[in-house]
């Protein structure tokens, strides 16, 4: 690890460090292995209050979180790692369930793995999300050019967002999504489009997880979320930004 | 009301009794009592003549003069008789009455005895009584006067008696009948309820409503039968509750073995790309047996992956997640992302909407596509097609298709169309779990041979998908 990079910047460099909250110790052991081999820094805890007291003392790039935790479960983990800030968060689930995966995506995590996941599938993940936040800042500052979106300013360079000149606090994704959505303002863009560019979903997605994304994306930038300005649905399409 | 229910019946079988009964009670008696009342009339009729003949005995010397025969015509009448007294070619009295005497009368009167005949008149009936008087000689001997007399008298008392009692038995046969069809009715309803109630439930039961039971009344035959029917019923839910259990016990079983697989796969599925890496470099038969057991760690998940699924649909936990989405377009990334478009030839027209689960469709064909990649020959080809409401994908390969016994059993789990073929890379649950996922929007998946030999699978599926 290059330790001459502040922890819990977001900007990535070297191995990207990784806490892994999972119970079950073969598992544990096996994706540290293997993520571990692919490059990455793997700091590996077995229950939830593990993890959010490592999240203190060695803050990661992102975390990948069961959810069958015993004692704090990975819901409620999820939560208090989305209230303290943006970092992204990798759900991994041993079931299938509908609910499981709603529930999580809800609670705030940017993409979810079903176990049993290979290795590279998760790694993959793992560095489309990583992606969207470790884009460098420019070296030499460029004039700032700021996109005017109604009362939102978006500053592509800058990765910023602004509300009424008010700062956004917006999570990778959110941020990558509304980037995405604002390039082409007023064009429908269809959920498994914005998996394969947000998510870089390499399969047939889950575009649940686009609609979550999007359902936090609004709490943030419209002023009444239930009747959406900036990011409209196009109902059997998918999403669209404005017409304001 | 059905033309020969048991209610039409019941009615019939009602009325017939009442109505020979009261034919035979009423009618019986009419008969009995009408007999009866010109029997007193004949009777008393003929008692009068008699005894007014026998107080006129003994008559003057014969033959008679004018002035006896009348005297004779005299007494014999009163107010409600009438008579004629014939002597050879003579006659005294109602001539009148001449009429209504009948040859046969006359003769039997001649013959010495007291007849009697009921004739009409002018409407009214009448009751003619004759008889002949003799004549006592000296020395006590007695003789043939000659002499007939006749009284008539007017039955009309008699006959509006007789009109009473038959309009008396009408009447009662009239009042009987209604009361025995209301009292049909009332039994047909008494039975009717509890048959119709027997039937309800046991259509109900074999509805699949096997709580169906029917309250029992009493302890007739019927009660009887309702009893009965609740006890079968309340075994065959006993016992297929049993059944539903066993089977849900079973399908609990696969799904926990399936879920509790996954942990220990999901270690190996993770060491499994570390030794990925590692296994070219390792010598001979080690680097092969890592290579194998990648390569099976895989299949094995693959395996607990399709169980699971099938577990969901068995378990009813599988839901839709429709989209309105491009068929052709959805197709079309089943292919790409497998790397298919190239093995695929096809007919997929865009702009075919339809309001599907993109997820499970992209199952569907990808299990479609490569059972015919894996099990048949180049070029698969796809056609999509719609009519009306309902969208057509057809799959066929140019293979040598598939065997007449092996064509009702490809959607079953783990069939093996030969059972000395090696496994083939598929879990054996793909085909199953398409046609499930074409079930769940209400659509069908179908397997036959292509005219040109070959496998050809069909699915159909409703524009709109609609939830089981």
């Amino acid at each position: 690890m290059d330790e001459r990079i502040p922890s819990g910047a977001a900007i990535v460099v070297g191995m990207p460090r990784v806490l892994l909250i999972e119970d079950d110790q073969a598992v544990r052991d096996g994706l540290s292995m293997a993520l571990g081999g692919r490059g990455h820094a793997v700091d590996a805890v077995a229950t939830g209050e593990e993890g959010l007291a490592r999240l203190a003392s060695r803050p990661p790039d992102i975390v990948v979180l069961d959810l069958m935790l015993p004692g704090l479960d990975g819901f409620e983990v999820c939560r208090r790692i989305r209230a303290a800030g943006d970092l992204p968060i990798i759900m991994l689930t041993a079931r299938n369930e509908d609910i499981d995966v709603v529930a999580g995506l809800a609670a705030g995590a940017d993409d979810y793995v079903v176990k049993p996941a290979r290795a590279q599938v998760l790694e993959a993940r793992i560095r489309a999300v990583l992606r969207r936040t470790g884009q460098p800042a420019p070296a030499v500052p460029v004039p700032t050019e700021i996109e005017r979106h109604g009362d939102l300013g978006i500053d592509r360079a800058g990765l910023t967002v602004t509300k009424a000149d008010k700062p956004l606090a917006l999570a990778p994704t959110e941020l990558r999504l509304l980037l995405e959505l604002t390039q082409v303002p007023g064009r429908v863009l269809s959920r498994q489009y914005l998996l394969e560019s947000v998510w870089e979903h390499g399969y047939f997605g889950d575009s649940r997880v686009v609609d979550a994304c999007v359902q936090r994306l609004r709490a943030k930038i419209e002023d009444d979320s239930s009747a959406p300005v900036y990011v409209q649905t196009v109902r059997g399409f998918g999403y669209r930004f404005g017409p304001l | 009301m059905k033309l020969w229910g048991l209610r039409t019946r019941l009615l019939l079988a009602f009325s017939l009794l009442v109505v020979i009964t009261a034919a035979t009670v009423a009618g019986g008696g009419y008969v009995q009592s009408r007999t009866l009342i010109l029997q007193q009339a004949q009777d008393a009729t003929a008692r009068v003549l008699v005894d007014k003949a026998t107080a006129l005995f003994p008559l003057g010397p014969l033959p008679p003069g004018d002035g006896t025969l009348s005297r004779i015509s005299g007494e014999l009448s009163d107010r409600q008789l009438s008579s004629l007294v014939l002597f050879e070619d003579r006659a005294s009295g109602n001539q009148q009455l001449r009429a209504l005497i009948s040859p046969e009368l006359r003769e039997r009167v001649r013959a010495g005895n007291v007849a009697w005949q009921r004739v009409e008149s002018d409407g009214t009936p009448m009751l003619v009584v004759g008889t002949r008087f003799t004549v006592l000689l000296p020395g006590g001997q007695q003789r043939d006067s000659g002499i007939e007399a006749y009284i008539a008298r007017s039955m009309a008392p008699e006959a509006t008696s007789i009109d009473e009692l038959a309009t008396r038995a009408w009447l009662i046969g009239g009042v009987a009948l209604v009361f025995a069809v209301g009292l049909a009715l009332l039994a047909a309803r008494g039975v009717l309820r509890p048959v119709r109630e027997l039937g309800d439930a046991a259509r109900r039961l074999g509805e699949g409503d096997l709580r169906a039971r029917i309250a029992v009344r009493g302890s007739d035959e019927l009660a009887g039968v309702a009893r009965t029917f609740n006890e079968t019923a309340e075994s065959l839910e006993r016992h297929v509750g049993e059944l539903e259990r066993m089977e849900a016990d079973a399908r609990r079983f696969v799904a926990d073995v399936s879920h509790e697989l996954r942990t220990p796969l999901a270690a190996m599925t993770a060491v499994a790309d570390v030794l990925e890496q590692e296994a070219s470099r390792l010598p001979g038969d080690a680097g092969r047996a890592a290579k194998m057991s990648i390569e099976e760690t895989h299949n094995l998940t693959r395996l607990v992956n399709d169980l699971i699924e099938v577990s969901r649909f068995d378990a009813g936990a599988a839901a839709l997640a429709p989209e309105e989405v491009d068929v052709a377009e959805v197709i079309a990334a089943s292919l790409r992302i497998r790397g298919w478009t190239g093995e695929v030839e096809g007919d997929l027209p865009s702009g075919i909407f339809a309001e599907w689960d993109p997820r499970r469709v992209d199952v569907i064909v990808a299990n479609l596509v490569g059972n015919a990649l894996r099990h048949g020959e180049k070029p698969v080809s796809l056609r999509l097609s719609e009519v009306g409401e309902r969208i057509t994908l057809e799959v066929s390969d140019r293979g040598p298709g598939l065997a007449p016994e092996v064509l009702p059993h490809v959607f079953d789990r783990f069939y093996k169309a030969d059972s000395a073929r090696a496994r083939s890379g598929g879990s054996g649950l793909g085909l199953a779990i398409a046609w499930e996922n074409a079930r769940l929007h209400g659509g069908t998946l179908s397997a036959a041979n292509g005219t040109d030999g070959g496998a050809v699978f069909t699915l159909r599926l409703p524009r709109r998908g609609v939830t089981a």
